[in-house]
């Protein structure tokens, strides 16, 4: 009886176990045991999308069982509109990562294996917990495979770099503890996130959280000025490690904001919508110039992961001032959706830039864009799809890129036309520091004799490569089945964050 | 004249200990060196005994006897038992190390276990003077055990520092307690009360009386500005006494706070809590900062023990029952994870080697994949990072400060960064675990019950921090 399985809980723990068997079968058969875990993760996912129920916002799924009675605290899931896509991307993703990682990972691929299976599964559990302290102890737990992954099989600083992600991250994290226990004593020693939801605050009290939580979320999105430690961590980080972070982790701050800052703290997220756009504005401008400046191609496009992250923020912060000036929610919806899609683009985008950066990097041992030069003579068909996904970095029609951008850009002319002035020069720089790199790394003569030794894909990376190429021209194409569940879910919020809680 | 035969069935545990202690001393005597695993089993064999009995006294209601100085009560109980339980472990780490050096001697045990009904003392004791009986003759076993290494220029004068140094703990405690003495006329932690209840808390004898009994506590946890003694006598002993001192011990500390400050002195708490704040928060900083400059791991541990001795007060200054209660899990949780991480220094030594730097852990995951993942669990739950147990053991404390009836949320916050501070050594020693190129590939081969134990210890950060619950309802039921 498949379908009678705890769907969530079977997500969790099925990569879980599975990472623990793949570190018991040692390194032999770990990557055949990882492959099947992961793809079977991933099929287990799917009833979540066909079974989901998109005419309500309620949380869908639930499970709900007693894990520290003294406490108060629940094993508590359920996932909406906003989750449910974030959870089968993260289980797509997962499969490309065992991919990626099948011959070039030679250090013990068990644990490399292990790792992700095992991060697979914690950030399955932080989309779907319910529960504040669940959800803290998965997004704490997430860390630690992340610290090893870099640290372990990262690049020569990859000790600076992890000790830096750790700790940035830890840091920020802290403080959201602080802010969620406080929210539990104001809730008479309940950690439902739901019920914090409709929870009455003060406007201090919720500014206070609301600054909490925004130290939590910001660092982890990452939001322009804690951005820097993305950019070592990236770099460092094997192939996998990246398409993780920047796939998946990323999100995890842009879903906080939505599930804890937008409704716990209504009121003061309105008060400071404006420090979040502004924030927003300038991961959109500045650091799409400080890409232009990159020499490493996977630095620039860790900066242009901050860019794109800063359209998903804005979009969701939009939100008040356009109910200020149109009174409308379905114009506000629109931004958050946008936003929403931005990220889950975002999330097939960035990963097939760095897978495709993997590729060439496995074979060149470098990622300096001026050692490249002409790489489309050797090697045509991974050039087609870098350019096809190089476009789509840089919002071309047709492709998901453009969606969540368009939709956010639109949005903000109901909003302010400065702001969307300065979101649309991303469809500027954009463009520029991406096919800048295309051009100096893809095409021109063969610039070096290791340049001419190249041979193109094999068919295990065609098969990556065009999998998430068929995604991104799909949800390009047709985003309607992904903003169809997000709908409901959507209008719930905006309804929600537009009553006051003091 | 009728004299009352004292309940003497309160005190079964500490007599039974007492008897077999002075057995194992009678029988070492007689043993040669190379029947010396007696004295260990023999040992071994009263802390088990000792369990027994205190668990089938569980779940009888307190009672005090001995004309009121001794109390048998749920919470003494469970105490007890872990005491039994971490010095079991204790014992049975060591036992391999101080074989290859020829240390394998019945001293170490014999004073043990005295060690350990000193500490059972303290944990029973309702009066001053139990307090202060069960201390020394605790303090009195641990220079001993420092010293036990003669030879060692470096241990001597651990434990010639241990000893004026604790001398003089022992005497700000005992001025104290003479000053509360003459102001309430008793020694009886009730008594106290009581006094303290009827006739005002605005004393400025019973403040200066509080204040040096504060001292003298402060000195005996390891609590900054009193700490200076942790480091050097962690690094001096030998790891088989480090270990021992480490551990077990806290969890008495922690007994006699609750007796002194808890049951006799609540009426001072406003007193208290700030003497006790000002205590936390410098070691929450001086332990947590001064630990990042270590190179020897017993150094850095021992730093890390004052920062978690500062989480601990954090409990005790909320001065509620669910901030005793959150303390109490917070030591039972710290002794556990302590005993690990000493006890992995010990796993790595072998005869005339010590593995007390920091470079001696290099590689130890190409090493041992298995040994490197306990040793990442104990330090990632002395961080605090979940799913380790070490993380609800914070959650438990911060809860308790920020459920305070004053506000000290900004206590709470302080508390929280500093752990991001001490969070950036313990993640260090797992970069030099899995990062770096081990040094040294002479295999792993403890023998197999330290095998079995130790991988236990790892695991069990693991499963209590995912199922913390049972020894959470635990910690709050034996205190109101």
């Amino acid at each position: 009886m498949l379908f009678d399985l705890p769907i969530l809980s079977t997500l969790i723990w099925t990569p879980i176990i599975g990472g623990l068997i793949v570190l018991a079968a040692g390194e032999k058969r770990a990557r055949l045991i990882s492959l099947i875990v992961s793809v079977l993760t991933f099929i287990l996912s799917i009833p979540l999308y066909t079974k989901f129920d998109t005419s309500t916002a309620a949380m869908q799924f639930p499970e709900l069982h007693s894990w520290i009675p003294s406490f108060n605290i629940n094993y508590q899931l359920g996932v909406d509109g906003i989750s449910m896509p974030l959870i089968i991307l993260t289980a797509f993703t997962t499969i490309l990562v065992v991919l990626s990682a099948w011959e070039v990972i030679k250090k013990k691929p068990d644990q490399y294996m292990a790792a992700f299976l095992i991060m697979e599964g914690v950030m399955i559990g932080v989309f779907s917990a319910l529960d504040a302290i669940l959800f803290y102890v998965f997004w704490e737990a997430m860390l630690i495979p992340m610290f090893l992954i870099i640290g372990v099989w990262g690049g020569p600083n990859r000790v600076y770099a992890t000790i830096k992600f750790f700790l940035y991250t830890f840091l920020g994290s802290v403080l959201m503890l602080v802010a969620l226990i406080y929210l539990s004593i104001r809730a008479d020693g309940s950690f439902s996130i739901l019920g914090f939801h409709t929870l009455p605050l003060s406007l201090t009290e919720q500014i206070f959280i609301f600054a909490a939580f925004l130290v939590a979320f910001a660092v982890k999105v990452p939001m322009w000025p804690v951005h820097t430690w993305l950019p070592d961590a990236h770099v460092e980080a094997p192939t996998g490690g990246s398409v993780i972070l920047a796939a998946i982790m990323l999100k995890i701050g842009g879903y906080g904001f939505l599930r804890f800052s937008l409704p716990i703290t209504p009121d003061a997220s309105s008060e400071l919508d404006w420090l979040i756009i502004l924030m927003s504005l300038v991961a959109v401008v500045y650091i799409g110039f400080v890409a232009l400046a990159q020499e490493d191609m996977k630095k620039l496009i860790a900066y242009s992961s901050i860019a794109h992250m800063g359209f998903a923020t804005l979009g969701f912060f939009l939100v008040f001032s356009i109910i200020d000036n149109t009174g409308s929610w379905r114009d506000a919806a629109l931004g958050m959706e946008g936003g929403l899609v931005q990220m889950i683009s975002h999330g097939f985008i960035s990963a097939a830039m760095f897978l495709g950066v993997g590729v060439l990097y496995d074979r060149m041992h470098t990622r300096n864009i001026s050692d490249y030069g002409g790489v489309a003579n050797t090697m045509p068909v991974f050039a087609a799809f870098m350019v096809f996904f190089s476009m789509a970095n840089a919002g071309l029609p047709g492709t998901s890129g453009f969606v969540g951008e368009f939709m956010v850009i639109l949005d903000s002319f109901k909003a302010n036309f400065w702001i969307a002035f300065l979101a649309a020069t991303t469809l500027i720089l954009g463009a520029a520091y991406t096919l800048w790199m295309v051009k100096r790394v893809l095409y021109g003569e063969v610039a070096n004799d290791n340049v001419a030794k190249l041979k193109d894909m094999n068919a295990r990376e065609f098969v990556i490569m065009a999998l998430l190429a068929s995604a991104v021209l799909f949800f390009g194409l047709y985003p309607g089945p992904l903003t169809e569940v997000m709908h409901s879910t959507v209008e719930h919020l905006l309804q929600h964050v537009s009553v006051s809680k003091i | 004249m009728i004299i009352d035969m004292p309940n003497l069935e309160l005190a079964l545990p500490e007599i039974f200990v007492l008897g077999m202690t002075c057995a194992v001393l009678i029988i070492d005597l007689f043993l040669k060196d190379k029947n010396r695993i007696i004295t260990y089993l023999l040992a071994q064999l009263t802390l088990l005994g000792a369990v027994l009995i205190t668990y089938s006294q569980i779940g009888s209601p307190s009672t005090t006897g001995f004309s009121g100085s001794f109390i048998r009560d749920p919470m003494g109980d469970i105490l007890k038992i872990f005491i039994y339980v971490i010095t079991a472990t204790v014992f049975l780490y060591s036992r391999d190390y101080l074989r290859a050096r020829g240390q394998f001697k019945g001293e170490y045990y014999a004073l043990g276990l005295f060690g350990v009904l000193g500490m059972m003392i303290m944990v029973s004791a309702h009066s001053f003077l139990t307090v202060y009986l069960g201390l020394e003759l605790l303090s009195l076993s641990l220079y001993s055990m420092v010293a036990l290494n003669r030879d060692s220029e470096v241990s001597t004068e651990a434990a010639m520092k241990y000893f004026v140094l604790g001398a003089i703990a022992s005497g700000m405690l005992l001025y104290g307690m003479s000053m509360i003495y003459g102001i309430t006329g008793s020694l009886n932690v009730v008594e106290i009360g009581a006094y303290i209840n009827k006739n005002g808390t605005s004393n400025i004898i019973l403040d200066f009386g509080l204040v040096f009994i504060v001292v003298g506590l402060a000195f005996k946890l390891g609590a900054v500005p009193f700490h200076m003694w942790v480091p050097d006598i962690y690094h001096g002993a030998q790891t088989s006494v480090t270990l021992y001192i480490g551990t077990a011990p806290k969890i008495a500390a922690f007994a006699i706070i609750m007796r002194i400050l808890v049951d006799g002195m609540e009426a001072l708490h406003t007193d208290w809590q700030q003497m006790l704040t000002i205590l936390a928060v410098l070691s929450l900083a001086i332990g947590n900062i001064v630990a990042i400059a270590q190179t020897n791991i017993k150094r850095m541990l021992a730093y890390s023990t004052i920062s978690h001795v500062g989480f601990l007060l954090l409990g005790i200054i909320s001065a509620r029952p669910d901030g005793y209660s959150a303390s109490m899990f917070y030591v039972l949780v710290y002794a556990l994870m302590s005993v690990g991480s000493f006890g992995m220094i010990i796993l790595l030594s072998r005869s005339g080697f010590e593995a007390d730097t920091l470079d001696d852990f290099k590689g130890l995951n190409e090493r041992s994949k298995w040994y490197a993942f306990m040793m990442l669990l104990l330090m990632f739950s002395m961080a605090g990072v979940p799913p380790t147990v070490g993380f609800f053991a914070k959650l438990w404390v911060i809860e308790a400060v920020l459920n305070a009836d004053t506000d000290m949320t900004w206590l709470a916050i302080t508390a929280v960064l500093f752990s991001v501070v001490g969070a950036f050594y313990y993640i260090r020693l797992v970069k030099i675990m899995y990062f770096d190129k081990p040094e040294d590939d002479s295999a792993i081969t403890p023998d197999v019950d330290l095998k079995v134990v130790i991988s236990a210890n790892g695991i069990l950060m693991l499963a209590l921090g995912v199922y913390p619950g049972a020894l959470m309802s635990i910690c709050q039921s034996v205190i109101q």
